[in-house]
Formats: structure tokens, sequence, C-alpha cells
């Protein structure tokens, strides 16, 4: 394991975050679900690396929490 | 042979008593196919064209009712060129490479399924499933080998050590045969099959398709159009394909909800039609009928002297066209496997390979199929977000339109890791691996334009690459003695443009007149590809060796 970089990588990480909050602006969830799943599609792309992409989703998914009621599913 | 004004759908043929019926005794044939679709008819010519008699046997009397399979694709074609009716199907299909994607109401892209020129064969035709039978049959009539009888439905099937008796239901009654080997193309509901009890298992999706097939003048160019979730559909997808005689098929996606028995009623489907084509939109109906679609296949092709071919050992959702195809492919494979081992030069065990080989390539159909049938029909509300992001992403980033599936197109299946196949000793660049299909390519034989597939095929043939000097006279020597093998091998001599081969008179050599050849096949002077009688490549080398030649002949027949 561990090709995902997970050590910080990204100069701002408040501007970037600032941008990632900003994006979602003036959207309703569906719109937001929608933005998200193209940043996804456009990140992965710009990866390629498909076991750094494994490896993300995996971390993406063990973080959802599974008790009952923290259902609700993560963008 | 074809006869472009003959009506195929209308054609009926007559049963005719086989004097095997009265013999008294079940008569015993090396070969009885079960099933005249396109598989059990290709199966038929291959066989007859190696000189091995074949009774098949149908239930009816028809070619295929309605439509039905209508994509037929480049190396199905180039199995009919080898077997001497490609030239009929393109004539009369409809020939189309480009296929376009709309989103909603846009036009998201195309993609080409063959961008490279010098191949004899499109990527695809359009040809309705009864026209590709009727010319399959008219093939299967200039061949005395093959002993076609209609109305004679397969009611038992039992399998012993030394062959397979068979109880066959005539409008004259019951008879009965014996069989050295029977190859089962009855179709998805094989009765052989279940006779055996054996079961072809899977998974079904829970979405029901509508096709039409309509008569309508229309100016539509010859391209696959797939709409996703388009205003006049809303929700669902809608493929359009042009096939000939100015008919159009259209399938709609229904829903699993959708009533089927409700939706094929011409006055529901005409709106349907009316709302893609313009409100004085003017057609006929030709064809309608309601789908579900299954992925599904037999865990085993090969069960003793029973063997299963076409729909009858696997199944696929149509996108993608793969049934009638995957099966003609398993035809391609079996045939001369079991002419070798009838001819007593191979061992029994080379049928298995039948079956792990086409197996092999049924995962790799269902798993397209799958993969296409999910994107097309998302199962869950995530899926759905995903599938229409790649869309709407897809008109301007090129890297999308990979993402999108709207059908992954027949192509056929490299048999990589095959038993049969000799691993590669040297170094290759580019597809034509051992297990891959051999590609086409243009050049000169005898001083006429030519086809590299047109010159390879039926037998076991090297592909063997001449410099600027030709070979010495060892060699010359070697490739003459491998034609005269128990198992002979053609040695085709490929030379640059304008090169001669010294001695090699009675030779076939092919000029690789713009080294397309040589550069789809990586090869340098002395550089020799080992095809299959399938023209699968199973060996291949930087240099030419004949006793490595015979070694792996040996290895692709179960002789080693
Ligand atoms: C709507 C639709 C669209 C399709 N589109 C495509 C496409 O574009 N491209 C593609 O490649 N495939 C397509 N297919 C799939 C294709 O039609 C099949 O894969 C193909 O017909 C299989 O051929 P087969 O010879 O194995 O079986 P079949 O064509 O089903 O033939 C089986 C034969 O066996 C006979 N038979 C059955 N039982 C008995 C018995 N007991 N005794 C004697 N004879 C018997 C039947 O009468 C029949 O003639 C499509 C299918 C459908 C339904």
């Amino acid at each position: 394991m561990a090709i995902l970089n997970i050590e910080p990588n990204i100069a701002q990480p408040d501007d970037f975050y600032e941008a990632l909050i900003d994006m979602h602006r003036d959207l309703d969830a569906e719109q937001s679900r929608m933005a998200n799943a193209h940043l996804i599609l456009l990140l992965a792309n710009h990866v390629g690396d498909e076991a750094v992409l494994r490896e993300a989703m995996q971390r993406a998914r063990a973080l959802v929490p599974t008790s009952s009621d923290a259902s609700r599913s993560p963008a | 042979m074809a006869n472009v004004d003959r009506d195929y759908q209308g054609l009926a043929f007559d049963y005719g008593r086989s004097p095997d019926q009265d013999a008294g005794v079940a008569v015993r044939h090396p070969v009885v196919v079960v099933g005249a679709g396109p598989v059990g008819l290709t199966a038929a010519i291959d066989l007859a064209r190696r000189g091995v008699p074949v009774v098949v046997l149908d239930d009816d009397h028809k070619l295929s009712v309605g439509s039905r399979a209508i994509c037929f694709a480049k190396r199905t074609l180039e199995i009919w060129d080898r077997l001497g009716c490609g030239d009929p199907m393109v004539e009369k299909g409809v020939s189309w490479n480009v296929g376009r994607v709309f989103f909603q109401d846009e036009r998201v892209y195309s993609f080409d399924l063959l961008p490279d020129s010098g191949h004899r064969r499109p990527a695809f035709i359009n040809l309705q499933q009864y026209y590709c039978e009727g010319y399959l049959h008219e093939r299967t009539a200039a061949l005395p080998a093959v002993d076609l009888r209609w109305r004679n439905r397969v009611t038992g099937v039992t399998p012993d050590a030394e062959g397979v008796t068979l109880e066959i239901d005539t409008p004259d009654g019951p008879y009965s045969l014996r069989a050295d080997h029977v190859i089962a193309c009855d179709g998805s509901r094989s009765a052989v099959r279940s006779l055996m009890g054996l079961e072809s298992k899977g998974r079904v999706f829970r979405d029901r398709f509508l096709i039409a097939d309509v008569r309508m003048k229309a100016d539509f160019p010859a391209e696959r159009w797939f709409w996703f979730d388009p205003p006049f559909h809303p929700n669902q997808s809608v493929l359009l394909h042009r096939q000939p005689d100015n008919v159009w098929r259209i399938d709609f996606q229904l829903g699993w909800d959708a009533d089927p028995d409700l939706e094929r009623q011409p006055e529901r489907v005409r709106p349907r039609i009316r709302a893609l084509l313009g409100e004085d939109a003017d057609f006929e109906f030709e064809w309608i009928s309601v789908y579900t679609f299954a992925c599904l296949r037999m865990e085993r092709f090969r069960h003793g002297r029973v063997i299963f071919a076409g729909d009858s050992a696997h199944g696929v959702s149509p996108f993608g066209a793969r049934g009638a195809n995957s099966g003609v492919q398993d035809a391609d494979n079996l045939a001369w496997k079991l002419a070798l081992v009838l001819a007593g030069k191979a061992p029994e065990r080379l049928l298995d390979t039948y079956g792990t080989e086409r197996e092999y390539a049924a995962d790799e159909n269902i798993l397209n199929s799958t993969r296409a049938t999910d994107f097309i029909t998302p199962k869950s509300e995530e899926s759905r977000l995903f599938r229409d992001a790649v869309l709407r992403l897809a008109k301007e980033h090129p890297f999308a339109r990979r993402l999108v599936n709207s059908g992954r197109l027949s192509t056929p299946a490299t048999l990589h890791g095959s038993a049969l196949n000799t691993p590669d000793a040297d170094a290759f660049g580019g597809a034509m691996v051992p297990g891959a299909p051999m590609t086409d390519a243009p050049g000169t034989m005898h001083g006429r334009p030519a086809w590299l597939l047109s010159c390879t095929g039926d037998v076991f043939t090297a592909i063997l690459f001449a410099g600027d000097r030709g070979f010495d006279a060892a060699t010359i020597a070697a490739i003459r003695a491998l034609g005269t093998d128990g198992i002979p091998v053609k040695v085709l001599i490929v030379t640059p443009a304008g090169a001669a081969v010294p001695g090699a008179d009675g030779i076939d050599c092919f000029a690789d007149d713009d080294a397309v050849l040589a550069r789809r096949l990586d090869a340098s002077p002395g550089t020799c590809y080992l095809l299959r009688p399938d023209q699968h490549v199973c060996a291949r080398w930087r240099t030419f060796d004949a006793d490595r030649v015979r070694a792996a002949v040996a290895r692709a027949t179960c002789n080693d």
C-alpha cells in the first residue's frame, strides 16, 4: 500500500479548501453531487495510475462510518 | 449464389425423408450439428470444406424469424471470407465504422472503430439475420458433404463412451442417429443442453428493450447512433442502426416496469418513433419485439462427445453485438480441431482446448456486455450520477469519451495464455501476440492486389518475411518440406515491394507493397509468424527454423 501520497502536497491548503467549498456555492444538494462527480472524474484521469486510484477509493470507503445513525453517504 | 431479389424471410424449406429413416438401425455419422442458425451453419460449412461429412438437424424449416442480429463484425466477415461466403454478406450489408453518441439534446462525440485503412473488411456490416442465414444456407448447398435436414427436432441425447445416440422427431415420425460427435448449436433454449441436464447460468438484467425494425426513406448516415436520455425518450436510451432495404432498427430502452405485451402494440410504438423522427414521418413496421437480456454461460462447453457452441453455450446482451459474432468464432475455433481429431492427426484432448479457449472468450464477452449494460442501465443513484457526469464531460474532455460505454463493439478475443500458444522467446512489439487473430493487410500476390487474410487460413500457415536477398537454398528446401508434413504447414513468403525470391517458384509470395504488414507485425527480415488454421497466431520468431515451426505445430495440436 501507500502508493497514494497522504503527506501534505498542496502548497496553500487553506486556499484550496476555500476554493473547494466555493465550487459548491449556490448549488443545491443535487447539483453539488454532480459537481463532485465531475471533479472526481477529472482528478482521477489526471492521476491516471490505477493503483493510486484504487487505494484512494479504498481509503475513501473505509472512512465511511458503519453505524446506522451515520448512514448518510459521503459525496 | 446469393440472389439479391430473393425473399429470404419468406423462404420455407422442404422436409425431405432421409434414407437413414428407413435403415432400421441408427445410422452412424462422424458429426451431427444440431441447429441451423448462424453458428451451426458456419460450423457445418467449415467442417464440410475440410472433407468431414456433416448432418445438420433443425427443428424448423425457415430462416431466422424477424431480424434479430444485425451487426456482424469484421472478424466474423473474415471467417466467412475464409469459408467462401463473405462477399454476398458485404455486398448486401450496410458497411459502417462510426458510432455517434448523444446525451440529452447534444451530440457528445463519435468514434471510429477502424481508423486505419488497409483492411479488406469494415468494422461492421448491418445485415438482417435472415439474409446472413440465407447466404450461409446457399453456401451449404454448394457442399455435398452437408446433409441439412429441416423439421428434424432432436428430442433425445444419449452419450456413451463410443458415441452419441440422438432421437429425432420428424413429420414422418421419430428415428435415431448415432454420431461420433455432436455440436449443439441449438440456441439459447438449447434442447440438447436441457436433455443432458446441463444449465447456462448468469445474470438476468432487470430492464426491457423495445426493438422495432421499420421500413422508411431516411437520410441518417450509415453510423451507429446512440442516445442517452434524449428529449424524445427521456431517462432512457435509444439506439438507431441502418439495415439494407431501407429498414432501420430502433431500440428503445423501456425500464423494468414496462408491460411487454402492451409495449409491442404498433399503436404504442408509432408515437415513440414519431417522437424521434418527427410527426410527419412515414414508415411501416417490419418487426416489433420486447426483450429482456441476460449474460450467461455454461460452466464447460465440451461434455465429452457433445460440444456446445453459440447461444447454447453462452449469452450476452446485444449491446456490443457479441452474440452471433462470438458464436461464429466458436465454430471457427472448433472446426479445424474436430477435423484433425477425426482424421486421427490429433488426440481428443485438442477438443478440450476448444472449451478452454472459447470459455475464456465468452468471459471476455460477458464482461464487456455486463459493463455496457450497467452503464446503459445504472443500478443505483450513484451509478446514474457518475454515468451522467461522464456524458456531460465527454463533449469537451477527450478522456471521458473512453469511459462512455454504449456497448463495446465485438472484437475477437486474443487467446492469451492458451496452452496451444508457444510463448515468445524473441522480443516483439505490437498487438499480434501469440493467441491474437491475425490482422489483415493489403499487398500483391501473383501480380494482383491481394489481402493477407485471403492468403492464410484453413491450414497452418507460416508467414515468413524475406529481406531483399531472399533465402538460401537450404531454407527454401526446409520451407518446401514443411508443406509435406503430416499436418502440413503452408509457407507464405512476404517480400518487400518489388523484391523477388530466387528459387521460390511454387511457394506463395505476398508483396508487402507499402510495408503495412511488416509494421503491423513488427517484422524484420527472417521474422516468422505461425498461424493456426483459424488464423490465430500461435508462435513467432525473429529467425526461421523449420524444427521450431514443427514443435509449435505439435504444441498447437496437442501432439507434443
Ligand atoms: C434483438 C436481438 C438483437 C441481436 N443483435 C445481434 C447483433 O447485432 N449481433 C450479434 O452478433 N448478435 C446479435 N444477437 C444475438 C444473435 O441473434 C444470436 O447470438 C445468434 O442467433 C445465435 O446463433 P445460434 O446459431 O447459436 O443460435 P440460433 O440462431 O438461436 O439458432 C438455433 C437453431 O437451432 C434450432 N433448434 C432449436 N432447438 C432444436 C432442436 N431441439 N432440434 C433441432 N433444432 C433445434 C432452431 O430452430 C434454430 O434454427 C441479437 C439477438 C437479439 C434477440
